[in-house]
């Protein structure tokens, strides 16, 4: 099942990088978001985005609605009916039981509800299905192992859009006028703030360090550990996503700790690489090729006087 | 493996449903959960921005490849009535097709960067390279019949395509089996549920439908005398199509209910009536009776339209319901739970 046409984890490097930096991503730690919607702003204004409709869609304190061409950070917000007590996926969080927050269990007890938010973004895949079947090389690896579109080569093909088991590219529809409209747009980890060696401007924006930015070999260490604590303090949730290497994009560079399980959030929750299987479908085409070469040539022998 | 009529996504608050089966006692799963969470009901995967330029352009390219394939046969054994139609079917599907895949950019000026790379892991890449040295022999071998139709010979130019036409043709044949099945690759390597599902039997179908559809060209066309081999040819698609249509949904699990449902069954089913009506009136009447071979070509180019369309739209279905995303692959985590949980 797992052969991948690239399979390290050190993206940079197998795409010919050298000397090339630790590799860079995001852990957003869900556990401490409070859907300040901040990051959503910095983005927004740090990489110039265009507004993308402003429209009451009914879904919590969510109107932005999910990730798109411009929309590079989307906090969703999930109100959850509170049961019994040690429910599975309803467990307050204690850690703020002391300060009576929000999520504290008396505050979940006078409301009936637990808040559920988390700021989404794009994973930065090790194994990226929208840079494998980009036709045009306009989608590439950085020297940060991030995934980064270049605006003056994409054509706007749209390939990317279905490949990703995300649901995050896609191709900006405007308003007119607005740049790069017709093409592929996505979170690029802000590469030019990377570049002068600046932290994205959502985990800049971040005022609880819910969205953490660093080497990924670093924050996949802090991640478990975090983990580690929520489930001492009893929050049997908390579970990471995104972070183990050998899930089916070869692990995330921009993962997550969350609450409940991937897709109550709207994530997939055993997203894989699609390319994984296209050696196998270049056979299948072999094959279809070859029996209809045979076919047309058997339609003439037989039918030759 | 049949799937119970599920209620939609979920409308109102996303709520934890309770799953099927016996996840957490380690018995497999072996029906598809009854429920599952969303978030507010809203897609996870994104459905392709293609708009019906795509699907046009599978009939297009596979029109296009079928017909090579009959011209070059038609060429080698001395039959040109049946060469012409295919000559100039080859180029008419070919540039119809590439003409549709540029309409559809976000950027269409900027068409040649596909020409910037070459990457296997792109099918669409792929595709466009075959396309690109496709559509010079094709067209050249049609010039030639051109040429040849014209009230007065073309003095030069009408000398050197005659020459060319023939090695022009045999190319264009030689890639048309990679211009017919790489389609199937290219929408099966998506994360759309039902496309990525069907990745065993799609490059098969479209190899088949493009077979059908050329034949039923030609049928339109020729005289019945020289129509034999596209008889044939439009008979073994149709059936080629038609059985790997019934083995995908079969095969494909959950998402095969896309195909079941709303326009993209209407289409399917339509495409399966064609098909099988125009492959039927092709075996008892096609060698006999000229308009009854009209019909039957035109009931097979049609077929052939649908079967692209049907796909296509369950492809979109499947992308805009998450269920189609989350519920198998939370069956596969399932099963992956219950695999290691029976290890001793």
């Amino acid at each position: 099942m797992r052969s991948r046409w690239s399979s390290s984890s050190d993206p940079a490097a197998d795409t010919g990088w050298t000397d090339a930096p630790a590799r860079k991503g995001f852990f957003t730690d869900s556990s401490i978001c409070i859907g300040c919607k901040a990051c959503e702003v910095a983005c927004k204004e740090w990489n110039g985005i265009p507004e993308d409709g402003l429209q009451m869609l009914g879904m919590s304190y969510d109107n932005t609605g999910g990730l798109g061409a411009s929309t590079w950070r989307h906090v969703a917000f999930i109100e959850q009916p509170r049961r019994a007590t040690g429910a599975p996926g309803l467990t307050p969080l204690p850690m703020f039981a002391a300060t009576s927050g929000q999520n504290s269990p008396a505050a979940a007890a006078e409301t009936g509800i637990r808040w559920l938010m988390s700021s989404d973004v794009c994973k930065h895949c090790t194994q990226a299905a929208c840079l494998d079947v980009c036709p045009t090389g306009s989608l590439t690896r950085t020297e940060f192992g991030t995934v980064v579109v270049q605006d003056d080569i994409c054509n706007g093909c749209g390939y990317c859009i279905p490949a990703c088991p995300f649901g995050v590219i896609d191709r900006r529809q405007g308003p007119p006028g607005a740049r790069n409209v017709g093409i592929a747009q996505k979170c690029t980890l802000c590469y030019d703030r990377l570049s002068d060696g600046l932290t994205p401007a959502c985990a800049q924006a971040c005022p609880t360090q819910s969205i953490q930015f660093g080497d990924l070999d670093e924050l996949r260490v802090r991640a478990q550990r975090r983990v580690e604590d929520l489930h001492a303090v009893g929050v049997a949730d908390a579970r990471l996503y995104g972070a183990d290497p050998n899930d089916g994009i070869g692990g995330a560079g921009a993962f997550f700790l969350l609450l409940d399980e991937p897709e109550v959030y709207g994530l997939p929750p055993d997203p894989v690489v699609t390319t994984s299987d296209l050696p196998a479908m270049w056979r299948t085409a072999a094959i279809a090729g070859a029996t209809l070469l045979a076919g047309a040539a058997a339609a003439f022998v037989r039918a030759r006087p | 493996m049949t799937a119970e009529p599920l209620p939609g996504a979920a409308a109102g608050m996303p709520q934890r449903r309770r799953r099927g089966g016996g996840g957490r006692s380690g018995e497999r799963l072996m029906v598809p959960p009854a429920t599952f969470a969303s978030y507010y009901g809203r897609p996870i995967v994104k459905a392709a921005p293609w708009e019906l330029d795509i699907p046009a352009y599978l009939f297009l390219g596979g029109l296009a490849a079928g017909s090579s394939l009959l011209a070059a046969g038609a060429d080698l054994t001395n039959r040109p009535e049946l060469r012409r139609v295919a000559r100039l079917g080859a180029l008419a599907g070919g540039a119809a097709g590439t003409a549709a895949l540029i309409h559809d950019l976000g950027k269409p000026m900027r068409f040649l960067n596909m020409m910037r790379t070459v990457k296997p892991t792109s099918p669409m890449s792929m595709g466009t390279w075959v396309l690109a040295a496709y559509g010079p022999l094709a067209s050249l071998a049609a010039a030639a019949e051109v040429a040849a139709m014209l009230p007065r010979p073309v003095p030069i130019a009408g000398r050197l395509l005659a020459l060319g036409a023939r090695p022009a043709g045999l190319l264009a044949a030689a890639l048309a089996p990679a211009l017919a099945s790489y389609t199937g690759v290219l929408l099966a390597d998506t994360a759309t549920p039902a496309w990525h599902a069907a990745w065993r039997e799609l490059p098969l179908i479209f190899a088949g439908s493009a077979a059908a559809s050329a034949g039923g060209l030609a049928m339109l066309g020729t005289g019945v005398a020289q129509a034999a081999p596209a008889r044939r040819l439009a008979v073994g698609g149709a059936v080629l199509a038609l059985t790997m249509e019934a083995r995908m949904g079969r095969s494909m699990g959950l998402s095969a209910e896309t195909l079941r449902t709303g326009k993209a069954k209407r289409l399917m089913d339509a495409s399966r009536a064609l098909t099988i009506g125009g492959a039927l009136g092709t075996i008892l009447f096609g060698s006999r009776i000229r308009g009854a071979a009209r019909v039957s070509g035109a009931a097979l180019l049609a077929g052939s339209v649908c079967t692209r369309f049907a796909i296509f739209e369950a492809g979109q279905q499947s992308a805009l319901d998450p269920r189609y995303t989350v519920v198998p692959q939370r069956q596969r985590l399932e099963e992956r739970a219950a695999a290691v949980a029976d290890r001793p």
